[in-house]
Parts: structure tokens; C-alpha cells; sequence
């Protein structure tokens, strides 16, 4: 296991790698084909660099755990507004997610639907590449169109391109309030069509998600307004009148215990329906228009709605190929043992020419081949 | 502003692309008279112009796809053009190369109000997206000042931003899918109406790469709904600092207005003469607005005053209704023309961290001192988005140089604070050159990576953000 500590070290531990390298921040989210090669952890470069809760900027190593940025933002009232899930529940792994990981996978959660992924919230990148060369891109202001934007090519990039050092985050204030409209008992068409209506009014719907079974057995659909707290309770009953040919809306405003606001947007965003069977899982990222004829077509699956049914999170039978249930979209396969991995692809595939272009990075960025080659394809 | 020598080879077979390009679209879509082909020979970037081999205005993805065939088999260049507005330079053409407008693709594609987006041809003007659904509650959020005329295209080529990007984003934060033709001749869907691709970020990497890696053609667009009501408040005070520390400290507080506005003396003035807006007689103002239900209007307007009361405000003004909130934005959005009243100009846009605003104006005051030009200042304060405009007369010679000497001076300050070259208008010809202010040679290299796999030949838009130096070798071998 390599575990530089610097960002120096990173780049010295890359250029004299004689074997293909696989590059993790916390190894919580082992999502990907396998990779064979030497463990290299970015746990080392840890630390939170610069924090100027006024421009709502933090800038830390790629190696600080996400709980210590967490709990740095929420001591100034702040938050990483992309709402991160925490994939451990699911995958059961263990170890500390970190900041690094979070970037490199673009990890998002229920608040995406409105305020923008991870990649929204990048602002700065520092990064070693296959050649062990130490490249920045962007920088730590809000608004930056100088030269071509690798920050959100780092994104989602899964350390397939250059190993995250650093990286800079646009933060927002922590909402001062909360308030949840649940509506029971809907089918999902319906539940799709209410949390539409929910997101197409104008009272800024931070998470609309809906689950099929809920804790006590029946379909429920979650609606999230966030903010002051006059303006949450006058948006809740506006919003409440709106859907009312839904069904009555209960409006929950609990901030404390296992039926609080924060642990129901927890539950979705960590996927906890999922967690612990021994299904395969499947995220689908689709039109949300499509999403009752994909729940259809995936049958007997069990599924979890975020993001207004433009992401379903689906637990199949191990071995079964869901990607074939949807009519557009992204289907990954985030669940499931190496061989059904290997056999159905991890990524929905690249269409040409972009499958090639992704190739004709990889060797300008990492010629050798030694970053988690085969990971993403 | 050096620009490489034209290819003498693709000069001497000029007759022969214009017929090819004839053949495969149509007489009358393709301009090669000096005299058609006048308005392509600049964008808003207006000192520099150059004649370009021809004009082709295709109708369609499948004519674009054509005409970039010819071009990469005729290896002559390709200068994509939206509606020509950039302030940059990136629509600038060069001698040898076809300038490929969509400004005929205007058409609206889809309307999906259950997966919350549009599709249109990236020809269509940014406004004219928005108006096509505003009667059903709806808006395309990234508004640049010259929204009324610049086109999707473009926005996508340049990332482009606004006025109200403090809480919308910019046009990367807003875009779901886009379909493109790369320099090959190929065809590229990218996205769509889903959110997240699990692959690489192909969106972000094409936006605001300025038309280098590919033609867009359509764009699938994130559109929200309109709220219930807006209302901006204005407040002076008496110093650019105090203005400075006010927008951070507005920040700091948990509000988060649409937009805040900062304009300083110099720029109040010319657009009191201009306008009539009824501004107070101050060193700076701000414009904040926020947006809601008129109850968390006053809510949050409140909030705002009483920060700003805790910097002495010189006049603190809350509109009241509709008609004074026009006269709030009537000022801001005329400082542009009011400015070029005063003289010619030329407009900046570095980017800076909103803590560093109270020094920053400072020295960009002594710099205007030190080379004896004017600078009013008015941008997007929110976040840290100066638009600094240099006041010089064209017609004085040598005062364009000084101007963008001054230019220059002001945007390494800005990169020094811990900002950029450029927040919204992207790097065109304007900027290339102080490209390795900001970044390193292996910077640089990483970028120019990503242009060596999309257009190996570096036909698309050449000359253009990398410095002549820095790409000479790949445009040499190419």
C-alpha cells in the first residue's frame, strides 16, 4: 500500500510506479470494474487548507475525511449543499469517506435535484497525472471560464485521469429550517406526476424522493422545503393546497429522532432500503417522465425514487441486466459480484465517438496506463 | 495582437471550397463576396477584424456535419459563430478559415415540463428561450447582459454567466445535453434529459471550451420555475471598502439574493446623465435583489437592510412596487451604453473572491492613476464577477495599447487575490496571451491534451486561448 503524505510524495509515488496503481481516498465506494494493481491511498494528504466562510469557499486535501469537512462547515452555519451520500450502508464497507473520494466519483444526494451536483460545487482542482506531473485547474472563485474546464472532467473521473491533491468547493448557508410534505398511499405514476408538481411550483422544492414500500410497509412521497424558517412554513402551505388532488399532505417537522427530517432524507440518501441483501443495485439516471414505464419494466425489482424519478435506485435480482429496462438515460451498475461486473459493464457504454475520445484521454493523461486502468472501461 | 500566418495552400484553393461547400449546401447559404461577408469580420471585440476565406450558414446538424467534412478534408479552419457577441475575440476569424454561423438554427425542439427542459437549435438567442416558455411559469436561467441577441451557442462555447448566476449558476450548471459535431465530421450526442452521466463529465468538458473542441448544434436546457415575485433593494455608501465588506458580509449571513450589483462613482454618474435613474450622489452602490413571496421579499429585504445599516449607508431604498424596481435596474442596465457615451472602452471581466473586493478596488484605482486612464467599475458582486470598463479614445494613437496594457495590469492583480482572468466572457483572443499568468506549462499542457484528442488537426476556432507560443509546436506538426 503506497500512502504518500504530501502532494509532493503523490507525485513521486506515481512517476515510480512499475505497476498499475489502484488510487482510493477512503475505499468506501468501490464502485467499478476491479482494478489489479497497488493499493495507493490519498488518506495521507489530509488537512483543510482554507476556509473563507464569507465567499463561501473551503479548500482541503483530497485525503480529509468528509465528516471533518462537514463538521468545519456546520460550526459556521454553512453546508456542501450537493448533500453527499454515504455509500457504506450500501456497499457494506467500512473506513472513512473522504473529500477526495466524494469529487472523483461526483457523489451527489437528494438536494442535487435543485441545487446542482458535486461537479456544480467544484470550483478548484490540484491533481497528479499518469506522468506523476502536478496540474492545477479552476481556482477558488464562483464564476471561472479561464481555459478549458478539466475541474469538472476530474469529476466523476474516478482517479482514471490524475489523482486528486487538492480540491476547492463552493459552500452554502446551512437552511436556517426544515419541513417535509409527506403524501401516502400513492402508485408510482402518481407519485411521479405529484413530486413534478411539487418542483414545477415556484417554492423551491429542495428533494422530492418516493418509495414504493416505506418503513411501515406503504408507498410514502417525501417532499423538502429548506430555509428560513417564515418562509418554510408559508411555502409548506402553499405547496400543501397545491397537491392537494393528491391526497392530504402530512407536513412533518420533527428535528430530532429516527422520524426527523434529516434521518427520512438520510434514509434516501444513502439508499438504506438497499442495504444488507444480497441483490444487485442498479442506479438509473433518466428523464424523469420515464420513470413509471422503467418501474414497470423492472418488475418484481424493489426501487427507491430520488430527484422526482429522475433517479432510481433499483435492487434486482443478482445477475439480472437492468440497464436494458431503460429507454434513455445512465444506467450503473453500483452493486453486485466482480463476475456480473465484468459480464454486464459497470458504465452504461460510451456511444462512438465518444468511446474513443475517452480512450484518447486516458493515453494523453496517463500514457502508461497506470491509473485505475479498466476501472470506468 | 499577433495572429498566425494564413496557409497560403488553403488561400490558393479558396475557389474550389467555396464550390465544394456550394455543392453541399446551397448558393445562397454560403458567402464568399468581401461585401457578405463584412459582418462576419469581427464580434463585440471590435479593434480587431479580418476578412475571413467565406461565411457558411448551415440550417441543420446534417448540413453543419457536411461543411466541417469538406473543411477537415480541405484542412482549412473552422471559426463557430453564434451570434457574434463575444467580447473576447473568440468569434474572430482568420484569413484562412470558414466562419460557420448558426444563426439560422433557431428552432425550439422539445418542451418536457415533467423532466423540467428544452431543446432547442443552439442558433436560438438566449431570450427568445425563455420566451418560449415564460406563459407557462418557466425561465432559462443564465441571462448575460447581451442576452436579447447572443445565442445558445455561444453560451455554451463561452460558459456564460449573468447577473443572476449567484444563486441559478452559470450556463455549465444549466445544461443537461448537447449534441455537437466534432472536427471529424462526426456527430456527438452528449446527455440529455437525465441529470448525471456515469461517465466522464463530457458537458462540462465542452462547455466553455470556445468552440475549440467541437460545433454545438442543439442543446437540451435545464428550465425552472419562475417565483412568485422579485424586488431589489439599493443602497450607497461612501466608499468602494465599505460596499466591499457589506456584499461579504450579506454573504456571510445565510441570504442568498438572486443578484447584487455593484457600481462605483465614476460609472453612477455617466449613467445619471445617461439614464435619470435617480441614483444617490455616492462613492459606490449596491443593487441586491431577492426573489419569493411578497412576505419573504420584506422578510429577506429586511434581513439585508439591516446589514447594510451596519455600514452607514449614505441612502438605503427598498422598492416598493414593480415601477420602482425598474428604475432600481434602470441605471445598471444601461451603464454599459452610458459608459460608451463617455468615450470608447474596453470591459474586463477577472473574477475575484468576494473577501478580497474592498482591496482589489483599490488597487485597481491606483493602477487607473498610474496609467493616466479612466476605470468605472460595475459587475456582479455576488460573486466576485468585476467587469472593470477602461475609458480610452480609439482615435488617439497609442491609447489602445495603454488601455490594454492597463487591461493586463488589472487581471494579474486579480489572479494574484486569488481570482482569474475571466468569470464569464471566456479568453478569445483577448486574454490568450496572459494565459500563463494563471497557469503553468503543465497546466497548459493538459489542456492542450484535450484538444489533441477532440480536433488532432487544431483547426477548430484557431489562435485562440492558448498562447501562440504555447501551441505553436502542435499547430506546426498539425
Amino acid at each position: 500500500m503506497l500512502t504518500p503524505s504530501d502532494e509532493r510524495e503523490l507525485a513521486e509515488a506515481v512517476s515510480g510506479a512499475v505497476r498499475p496503481l489502484a488510487v482510493r481516498g477512503g475505499g468506501t465506494r468501490r464502485v467499478g470494474h476491479p482494478v489489479d494493481g497497488d493499493d495507493l491511498t490519498v488518506a495521507g494528504l489530509s488537512g483543510i487548507t482554507f476556509y473563507d466562510p464569507g465567499a463561501l469557499t473551503l479548500v482541503a486535501r483530497a485525503g480529509t475525511s468528509l465528516a471533518l469537512v462537514e463538521a468545519t462547515l456546520a460550526s459556521e452555519g454553512q453546508m456542501l449543499a450537493f448533500e453527499p451520500m454515504d455509500h457504506r450502508k450500501l456497499l457494506g464497507t467500512s473506513g472513512e469517506p473522504t473529500i477526495g473520494g466524494t469529487v472523483a466519483a461526483n457523489v451527489s444526494g437528494p438536494r442535487r435535484v435543485r441545487a446542482g451536483a458535486c461537479r456544480d460545487f467544484l470550483l478548484g482542482v490540484r491533481f497528479v497525472d499518469g506522468c506523476g506531473r502536478i496540474i492545477k485547474n479552476g481556482g477558488r472563485v464562483m464564476k471561472n471560464v479561464t481555459g478549458y474546464d478539466l475541474v469538472r472532467l476530474m469529476a466523476g473521473s474516478r482517479g482514471t485521469l490524475g489523482v486528486l491533491s487538492e480540491v476547492c468547493l463552493k459552500v452554502l448557508p446551512r437552511p436556517e429550517s426544515t419541513a417535509v410534505l409527506l403524501l401516502a398511499g400513492l402508485d408510482v405514476e402518481v407519485a411521479v406526476r405529484a413530486m413534478s408538481a411539487a418542483l414545477n411550483s415556484p417554492y423551491e422544492v429542495s428533494g422530492a424522493a418516493h418509495v414504493p414500500v416505506g418503513l411501515d410497509g406503504d408507498p410514502v412521497t417525501m417532499i423538502r422545503l429548506e430555509g428560513f424558517e417564515a418562509s418554510v412554513a408559508y411555502r409548506a402551505g402553499r405547496l400543501k393546497a397545491r397537491l392537494a388532488e393528491f391526497g392530504p399532505a402530512e407536513i412533518e417537522r420533527r428535528t430530532e429522532g429516527p422520524e426527523s427530517a434529516a434521518a427520512g432524507w438520510a434514509w434516501i440518501r444513502d439508499v438504506e432500503a438497499h442495504g444488507g441483501t444480497g441483490e444487485d443495485v442498479w442506479r438509473l439516471s433518466i428523464p424523469p417522465r420515464d420513470a413509471p414505464a422503467l418501474v414497470r419494466n423492472l418488475g418484481d425489482a424493489r426501487v427507491v425514487l430520488d430527484w422526482g424519478g429522475g433517479l432510481v435506485w433499483a435492487a434486482v435480482e443478482a445477475g439480472r441486466d437492468a440497464r436494458r429496462s431503460i429507454a434513455s438515460g445512465h444506467a450503473t451498475l453500483i452493486r453486485a459480484d466482480d463476475e456480473t461486473r465484468n459480464r454486464l459493464g459497470v458504465f452504461q457504454p460510451e456511444t462512438e465517438p465518444l468511446a474513443t475520445f475517452a480512450e484518447g484521454l486516458r493515453r494523453k493523461f496517463d500514457p502508461q496506463g497506470i491509473l485505475n486502468p479498466g476501472l470506468m472501461g | 495582437m499577433d495572429m498566425p500566418a494564413p496557409s497560403i495552400h488553403v488561400l490558393n484553393r479558396k475557389s474550389r471550397i467555396v464550390e465544394r461547400l456550394t455543392n453541399a449546401l446551397s448558393a445562397e447559404h454560403v458567402k464568399s463576396d468581401p461585401v457578405e461577408t463584412r459582418a462576419y469580420e469581427c464580434d463585440a471585440l471590435t479593434a480587431y477584424a479580418c476578412p475571413p476565406l467565406c461565411v457558411v450558414l448551415p440550417g441543420s446538424t446534417c448540413d453543419v456535419a457536411e461543411a466541417v467534412r469538406i473543411c477537415s478534408d480541405e484542412r482549412v479552419p473552422v471559426v463557430p459563430r453564434g451570434s457574434g457577441t463575444s467580447l473576447a475575440g473568440g468569434a474572430l476569424p482568420t484569413s484562412d478559415c470558414v466562419v460557420l454561423g448558426v444563426s439560422r438554427m433557431t428552432r425550439i425542439l422539445e418542451v418536457d415540463y415533467e423532466s423540467r427542459c428544452i431543446r432547442v437549435e443552439a442558433g436560438r438567442t438566449n431570450l427568445s428561450v425563455t420566451d418560449a416558455i415564460e406563459e407557462d411559469g418557466f425561465f432559462y436561467a443564465p441571462d448575460p447582459s447581451s442576452q436579447l441577441a447572443c445565442a445558445i451557442a455561444g453560451n455554451i462555447a463561452m460558459n456564460a454567466g449573468g447577473a443572476h448566476c449567484l444563486k441559478y449558476g452559470v450556463t455549465t450548471n444549466n445544461l443537461l445535453g448537447l449534441t455537437m459535431v466534432t472536427m471529424d465530421g462526426s456527430v456527438v450526442e452528449i446527455g440529455g434529459a437525465h441529470l448525471d452521466a456515469g461517465g466522464y463529465d463530457w458537458l462540462g468538458l465542452v462547455c466553455g471550451s470556445e468552440g475549440q473542441l467541437g460545433v454545438v448544434t442543439e442543446a437540451t436546457l435545464r428550465i425552472l420555475p419562475r417565483p412568485e415575485g422579485a424586488r431589489p433593494m439599493l443602497a450607497g455608501f461612501a466608499s468602494p471598502e465599505v460596499a466591499g465588506a457589506c456584499v461579504s458580509d450579506i454573504i456571510r449571513a445565510g441570504v442568498l439574493p438572486v443578484a447584487i450589483e455593484y457600481m462605483d462613482r465614476k460609472v453612477i454618474e455617466a449613467v445619471e446623465g445617461f439614464s435619470q435613474a435617480g441614483y444617490p450622489d455616492c462613492e459606490a452602490l449596491l443593487i441586491v435583489e431577492v426573489e419569493g413571496s411578497p412576505a419573504e421579499i420584506d422578510n429577506q429585504l429586511g434581513v439585508i437592510g439591516n446589514i447594510a445599516r451596519g455600514h452607514d449607508p449614505i441612502a438605503l431604498r427598498e422598492a416598493r412596487d414593480a415601477d420602482e424596481a425598474a428604475r432600481i435596474w434602470l441605471g445598471r442596465k444601461s451603464a454599459f451604453g452610458a459608459m460608451g457615451k463617455l468615450n470608447d472602452y474596453i470591459c474586463l471581466d477577472g473574477t475575484i473572491p468576494v473577501s478580497e473586493l474592498p482591496r482589489v478596488l483599490k488597487q485597481v484605482g491606483s493602477l487607473s492613476r498610474q496609467f493616466g486612464l479612466d476605470v468605472g467599475n460595475v459587475f456582479h458582486a455576488g460573486d466576485g464577477n468585476m467587469h472593470p470598463l477602461i475609458l480610452f479614445n480609439a482615435n488617439n494613437p497609442g491609447e489602445l495599447e495603454t488601455c490594454e496594457a492597463l487591461g493586463a495590469e488589472i487581471l494579474k492583480l486579480c489572479v494574484e487575490a486569488g481570482g482569474c482572468l475571466t468569470g464569464e466572457h471566456g479568453v478569445g483572443i483577448e486574454k490568450r496571451d496572459l494565459m500563463h499568468v494563471q497557469f503553468g506549462p503543465a497546466d497548459l499542457e493538459a489542456q492542450m491534451n484535450v484538444k489533441d484528442v477532440l480536433d488532432p488537426a487544431w483547426l477548430l476556432n484557431p489562435a485562440k486561448v492558448f498562447p501562440l507560443s504555447a501551441s505553436a509546436t502542435r499547430r506546426a506538426a498539425a
